[in-house]
């Protein structure tokens, strides 16, 4: 392997990473409000909720347009053998994301007869969470791959672990939408957030627990690498740094503050994110593909490394603009609309 | 693998169709919208006259309709290379990877960046940068266009690459781009876009003509419609001359198919019309113009080409579906050739906004070009079985390896909820067009970039209001 051969796709792998992380954060977000619609009851609680995720979804699902065109372009036998393996929940997310996205526009069209896109908005929020989870759950307990290809069944993907994954997905984006509520707006919505958060939160570290204990004793790869000297040593503030995470978030929620609990949620995130970079790295389709095995050719890495590196900023640069042009809280009754 | 591969690649194929179809309609006529819209801006600019501002904001709410449309369906394809032809994805991915990532990158980000402006800046940001915006989107949607057809042609036509071990790598990035077929697929479609929305433009000008409703803004439309489908129109059947000869020297199995020229020993006729039988490897009922074809392809009455028989049979195309899709798509051309010539007749004698025979057919026609577009795909895309690049993969080999029932789940999922969203959405635009251009209420509801669908929903609303009457 040349220099290039094993830089480049370190590079990619670190560019679709932080892609796919802006991703879930974003959406994450604003798929937890279409989440935590059902538990709203009121029409103008649920505007207000919607208005205040309104300027951003667009923008944010665009980091999964990128996601996933760009594993094509750095890692396209990844690509090929990830899309297949995971088809139906893929699909499901899709359709699941047209409606959401639609429903969300729709439903101020149709009002007063709007219930039909209320449950669309929620349904297809919870099934494309739902949906992401199984997918990251269904690449992590490794996928069936021979000669390069895919060479498992339709159904590999439905395992008690990638539900699990799904499920726990579903109540961190909850989260994430529910401390976006208690940033974003004021009232009985907030209120109700901040009630509904405590339970959330504990949930999510559940899940996150659960996960952690489930992958090392499913995968003796994962065990070694975070049990095994010096490793542990150097990797034990990933899990102490959430405890400490989760406790602040807690406190935030208790004590009434509006931007703590958001970034702490995101500080969990992240955190969680980077545990299964550590578990994995370099593998892309665990258990038998590496980052460097799924690579383009280094000519095609370099030619979008070129436009990757001119334009992203820009779009960095537009997405930080439109967060700030929308700073602040939103009164009830208050909107875009 | 399962036991009925055919099966799996007909329904993956159909997939495909069904989805990009249903995608195309919205992008075609958003890059011919954006470029109008930004014409009557600019128009606005230099006369200072109120009613071409009116006719840009009016056409602006219906544009944010479209886009929004052409974007959620346009992620589904994004994601489809993947789960439906992953081979696909594999062997190409070096070379058709970037130029889609590019196509992200530099198209739908800079459209979504100024659409926010075009969309909700008329009343915030000063006349210039508002048409500036709408330039830039329809400067945006041309080089959408441009990467998705370089790839689609590279596709039809490829070079610039080598294979090694069943898979492609780039040699040349200007040969890959710039294949051969490339500038005149990407000048054909491009007209295509243009002459369609003309078409709609000038149907809506007719329908508000014939109605005695918005005469000063239909008299627009109407004048534009006819002035972009008379230069346009004939320029388009010389584009499409030309795209044709450069098919028959890159894909004369698909110049065979859409002639239904079987015996390339003699030259070809001009079947206007048959049924082509590729079992018995004739045409039926044929009606012909003697060595028509010949002349047309190789521009010689005794000139030969290739026939479908120089071809063995498994690297025939179908021929009906090419046959069929490409008359369907001459006649509307010539169609909107003598729509324009007429219009354009009727304009200089002063009597176009009064001939009731004339403003009446041309009401209905509002659809012709996006047909004419679908079965121009049609001839293309069909024509290139069975290959899914030319001459490189067949498109059985390009499949993912999943059962064919989960195909057939999706295929049907992806048929019930297409056709219920964007049912939906057609049906807005339908109202609004009814509704027509009133002078703009400023809702308080003023949105923000990044969010092309409030307009949408705004105008949507605005329509539902009125109950779509007049």
């Amino acid at each position: 392997m040349t220099g290039l051969e094993y830089t480049l796709p370190v590079v990619w792998a670190l560019v679709i990473g932080t892609a796919v992380a802006l991703y879930i954060v974003l959406d994450g977000f604003d798929l937890g409000i279409g989440i935590l619609f059902p538990f709203f009851r009121d029409e103008s609680d649920r505007d207000q909720m919607m208005n205040s995720v309104a300027p951003f979804w667009d923008g944010n699902e665009t980091w999964l347009v990128l996601g996933g065109g760009g594993l094509w372009v750095a890692f396209p036998k990844a690509y090929a053998v990830i899309m297949p393996a995971l088809y139906l929940p893929v699909i499901l997310m899709l359709l699941a994301l047209i409606f959401r996205g639609v429903a969300f526009e729709f439903r101020w069209v149709a009002k007063p007869r709007h219930r039909k896109w209320d449950i669309a908005f929620a349904a297809g929020s919870t099934i494309a969470a739902l949906s992401q989870g199984i997918i990251l759950g269904g690449l992590l307990q490794g996928i069936t791959v021979v000669d390069g290809q895919f060479a498992g069944g339709a159904f590999d993907w439905l395992t008690p672990f990638s539900l699990m994954c799904g499920l726990g997905l579903v109540a961190g984006y909850a989260l994430l939408g529910a401390a976006w509520l208690m940033m974003k707006t004021e009232g009985p919505v907030e209120l109700r957030a901040r009630r509904m958060a405590p339970r959330l939160l504990g949930s999510l570290m559940a899940f996150v627990g659960i996960v952690s204990l489930w992958t090392p004793l499913m995968i003796a790869r994962i065990a070694e690498r975070w049990f095994s000297l010096p490793n542990l040593f150097y990797l034990a503030p990933v899990p102490l740094a959430t405890v400490l995470l989760c406790w602040a978030c807690w406190r935030g929620i208790r004590s009434g503050r509006t931007v703590q609990p958001f970034l702490a949620t995101v500080g969990i995130f992240l955190l969680a994110y980077a545990g299964l970079v550590i578990s994995n790295a370099p593998w892309l389709v665990p258990p038998t593909l590496t980052i460097w095995d799924t690579a383009a050719y280094v000519g095609s890495q370099v030619f979008m490394l070129i436009g990757t590196t001119l334009l992203l900023p820009m779009v960095l640069g537009y997405t930080v603009f439109v967060f700030w042009v929308f700073r602040g809280k939103l009164k009830p009754g208050e909107g875009y609309h | 693998m399962d036991l009925a591969p055919d099966t799996l690649v007909l329904l993956s194929r159909i997939q495909f169709a069904f989805t990009v179809s249903f995608h195309i309609i919205f992008p075609a006529f958003t890059i011919g919208l954006s470029a109008f819209i930004a014409t009557l801006l600019l128009a606005h600019l230099r006369t200072g006259r109120e009613h071409y501002r009116r006719l840009a904001l009016f056409w602006t709410k219906v544009f944010a309709v479209s886009f929004a449309m052409g974007v959620v369906s346009g992620i589904v394809l994004s994601y489809q290379f993947g789960t439906n032809w992953s081979r696909f994805s594999e062997v190409t991915g070096n070379v058709i990877g970037p130029l889609i990532g590019y196509e992200v990158l530099t198209a739908f980000f800079l459209e979504a960046t100024f659409l926010g402006v075009m969309l909700f800046g008329a009343d915030r940001v000063p006349k210039w940068l508002h048409a500036f915006a709408a330039v830039v989107v329809a400067v945006g949607t041309m080089m959408s266009a441009f990467w998705i057809l370089s790839a689609n042609s590279w596709m039809q036509t490829p070079t610039g690459h080598e294979m090694r071990d069943g898979i492609a790598f780039p040699v040349s990035w200007f040969e890959i781009v710039f294949n051969p077929s490339f500038p005149y697929r990407f000048t054909h479609m491009l007209v295509a876009a243009y002459l369609t929305t003309s078409l709609v433009v000038l149907a809506v000008g007719a329908r508000y003509l014939l109605a005695n409703r918005f005469v000063e803004e239909g008299r627009t439309m109407a004048r534009m419609g006819v002035g972009m489908l008379a230069v346009l129109a004939p320029l388009q059947l010389l584009i499409g001359d030309l795209h044709g000869v450069n098919t028959a020297e890159h894909q004369p199995a698909k110049v065979a198919a859409m002639e239904a020229h079987w015996d390339g020993s003699k030259p070809a006729d001009l079947v206007l019309f048959a049924w082509p039988d590729a079992e018995a490897e004739r045409n039926h009922f044929e009606i012909a113009i003697p060595q028509g074809a010949s002349l047309i392809v190789t521009h010689d009455p005794n000139g030969l080409f290739p026939g479908l028989k120089d071809f063995a049979p498994a690297d025939r195309p179908p021929v009906w579906p090419v046959f069929f899709s490409f008359r369907i798509m001459v006649g509307i051309g010539l169609m909107m050739i003598a729509i324009g010539l007429l219009g354009a007749w009727l304009w200089w004698r002063g009597r176009l906004f009064d001939s009731r025979w004339f403003l009446r057919p041309v009401g209905y026609t509002w659809s012709f070009g996006f047909i004419a577009i679908l079965a121009g795909w049609m001839v293309t895309e069909i024509g290139r079985q069975p290959w899914v690049i030319y001459g490189v993969l067949r498109t059985s080999q390009a499949t993912s390896p999943i059962p064919t029932s989960m195909v057939a789940i999706s295929l049907a999922l992806f048929v019930l909820v297409y056709c219920v969203v964007f049912g939906v959405g057609v049906l807005y635009i339908r109202r609004m067009l009814q509704k027509g251009p009133t002078p703009t209420v400023h809702a308080p509801d003023q949105a923000l970039p990044s969010r092309p669908l409030a307009a949408a929903q705004r105008a949507a609303r605005e329509a539902l209001a009125h109950g779509g009457k007049p």
